[in-house]
């Protein structure tokens, strides 16, 4: 086995555990933050420089930045101790769900079923991802575009019913 | 003998083939590291020493003027204070507040350089003088990089445990994701005329020579000037340049996010925010300003790299300028310039890049007038809404809980 990926993966599966187990919230958020940068750097490992850079800017750069932000608005300076999760079996059930269909559609996968050293590592280049963007998947994509829309006329509104409160 | 453009390449290569050719990619490798390490450190010391000079000079007092070599009468004009900085930095006791977190405390100042310099590797900084040239993803990968700022603010200000820390960090992770949007949205019509991500092909590109003497700097075009503003105002507020420098102002917050840090600490704070300012800046000139290329032709003779370094700074420069002449903003006029100005003009110009693009074949008495009236009306309608708002001021005070008193003379 290779030891970089060793390292990754263990890097990012110990973060992940790290994030489930510590009792700060804000530790939790900066361990899941190591753990998606241990994700990128694995996908960059894989050649998918495009991916990895995108997993970096959408989940370190907005997700986890948002995460935190939500915390600093609502918990303030003082360091909670609390337990968060209530119900810890009912997120190993989503995460056994999640895995087993992840399992299925990769041993599904055509690729892994010869797998010769002589076929070329496929390389895709920037332009075909945009290309497929915008041409085959545009209709995913801007399903995507409009559950976010949705969403963020949603966060509006909550906005707009306080205000009208005062 | 090689030309003095190269003179840095050749000084690379010859040291690279010292080394037996196992050794050589890692030699290379850490040639790049050292120059990068050694280079924008050197420039944020120099700039330490500018600014404050400057700055006194704009206020009508001398500055920093005495610090010259030690045990000597030499002066130097003061620009020797940059190493008494350094010096007494080192030397200064750390404290860490008794209630930090001390672990996100220690981690925060290198989550803030390391990606810094980092992002200072895909700047081409000559012909044929990037450290890393991603052929694919380079601006992407700046980017990336800049987003994990936010996170160190955030860990700074959380770990305090201190008030303006933590107002500062709210302030600046706020400003920071506000503005990163029209940062990156101004960027966006540079890849689209070139077609590439890559800022070593960016900046080739426009060496391209237009009319005989000129090089083809994007900036000499509607979509390129217009994006150049707008990515100058979203970079200065992304490095919290006054009058964007409302996480860390002294006047209401102390120090901001690093009001509990001292000793060398806080000095990789300093540096990292200038390191910060340094990229963006790089990047303003690599995809604006034309990178390293000279403005006209008969100027080719002088290194690329003197051009590159000499735009840089001369943009360092223009922030000490701003934050001289400017008064800081108020939160909420913040964010109104980023969501409200910033946002829809960045759109507006990723549509006069797509008419430039698909116009080539125009004569450019057309291109032009047609291109910069798609972006002054956005301005001019944008502009009024503001003027709208800066209205007569009304003044709301808390309303009285008190009953009013009875008026004797009734």
């Amino acid at each position: 086995m290779d030891l970089i990926l060793a390292l990754l993966a263990g890097a990012t599966v110990g973060a992940a555990v790290a994030a489930m187990a510590l009792r700060d919230v804000v530790h939790c958020v900066l361990f899941l933050t190591v753990s998606l940068i241990g994700l990128a750097l694995l996908y960059l490992k894989l050649g998918a420089e495009f991916v990895g850079f995108v997993q970096v800017l959408v989940y370190v750069g907005a997700v986890a930045v948002l995460v935190v932000f939500a915390v600093l608005l609502t918990r303030g300076g003082d360091a909670p101790t609390e337990r968060i999760a209530n119900a810890p079996w009912s997120g190993a059930l989503v995460a056994a769900a999640v895995f087993a269909m992840l399992a299925r559609a990769i041993l599904g996968s055509p690729s892994l079923g010869s797998p010769s050293p002589e076929t070329p590592v496929p390389t895709l280049s920037v332009k075909a991802i945009g290309e497929g963007l915008t041409g085959g998947y545009v209709l995913p994509l801007q399903i995507v575009a409009l559950l976010l829309t949705a969403a963020m006329i949603g966060g509006v509104v909550i906005a707009m019913r306080e205000k009208e409160g005062e | 003998m090689t030309s003095p453009d190269q003179i840095f390449v050749s000084a690379k290569e010859w040291l690279v083939a010292l080394f037996p050719a196992a050794l050589q990619p890692m030699v290379g490798a850490l040639v790049s590291i050292a120059a990068i390490v050694a280079v924008y450190p050197a420039i944020f010391a120099l700039t330490t020493v500018v600014e404050r000079k400057l700055l006194a000079r704009f206020q009508n007092r001398p500055g920093p003027n005495r610090v010259g070599i030690p045990f000597t009468k030499i002066r130097l004009a003061g620009f020797g204070q940059f190493a008494a900085d350094g010096i007494k930095s080192l030397t200064k006791e750390d404290i860490v507040p008794r209630d930090a977190d001390r672990v996100v405390h220690f981690a925060a100042p290198i989550v803030l350089v390391v990606p810094a310099l980092l992002a200072l590797s895909v700047l081409p900084v000559g012909r044929n003088m990037a450290a890393l040239d991603l052929r694919e993803t380079g601006l992407l990968f700046f980017f990336a990089i800049g987003a994990s700022t936010e996170l160190s603010v955030f860990m700074a200000g959380w770990s305090s445990r201190n008030k303006y820390s933590l107002l500062g960090a709210m302030r600046g992770i706020a400003q920071m994701l506000a503005y990163e949007i029209p940062l990156i949205l101004s960027s966006i019509p540079v890849v689209m005329i070139a077609g590439s991500l890559s800022l070593v092909s960016i900046a080739e590109r426009q060496s391209a020579v237009q009319w005989g003497v000129f090089h083809s700097w994007h900036v000499f075009t509607p979509w390129g000037l217009a994006g150049f503003l707008l990515f100058l105002v979203a970079a200065c507020a992304e490095s919290n340049r006054t009058p964007f420098d409302l996480p860390e102002a002294e006047s209401e917050l102390v120090a901001g996010y690093f009001t509990e840090y001292s000793g060398f600490k806080f000095a990789l704070f300093f540096l990292g925010e200038y390191l910060g300012l340094f990229a963006v800046a790089g990047v303003a000139t690599t995809l604006f300003l034309g990178g390293w290329n000279a403005p006209f032709t008969f100027l080719d003779w002088i290194p690329s790299w003197m051009w590159f370094f000499g735009k840089l700074g001369s943009l360092v420069l223009f922030s000490v300028w701003l934050r001289a002449t400017l008064p800081r903003l108020r939160v909420d006029q913040l964010m109104d310039v980023a969501w409200k100005y910033l946002l829809p003009m960045s759109l507006a110009n990723l549509v006069v890049a797509g008419l430039w693009h698909f116009t080539a074949a125009w004569p450019a008495a057309l291109r032009w007038p047609l291109s910069l009236a798609l972006l002054a009306a956005p301005h001019l309608l944008l502009g009024r809404g503001f003027q709208k708002r800066f209205g007569p001021r009304v003044y709301r005070y808390a309303a009285d809980p008190r009953p009013a008193p009875a008026n004797p003379a009734a």
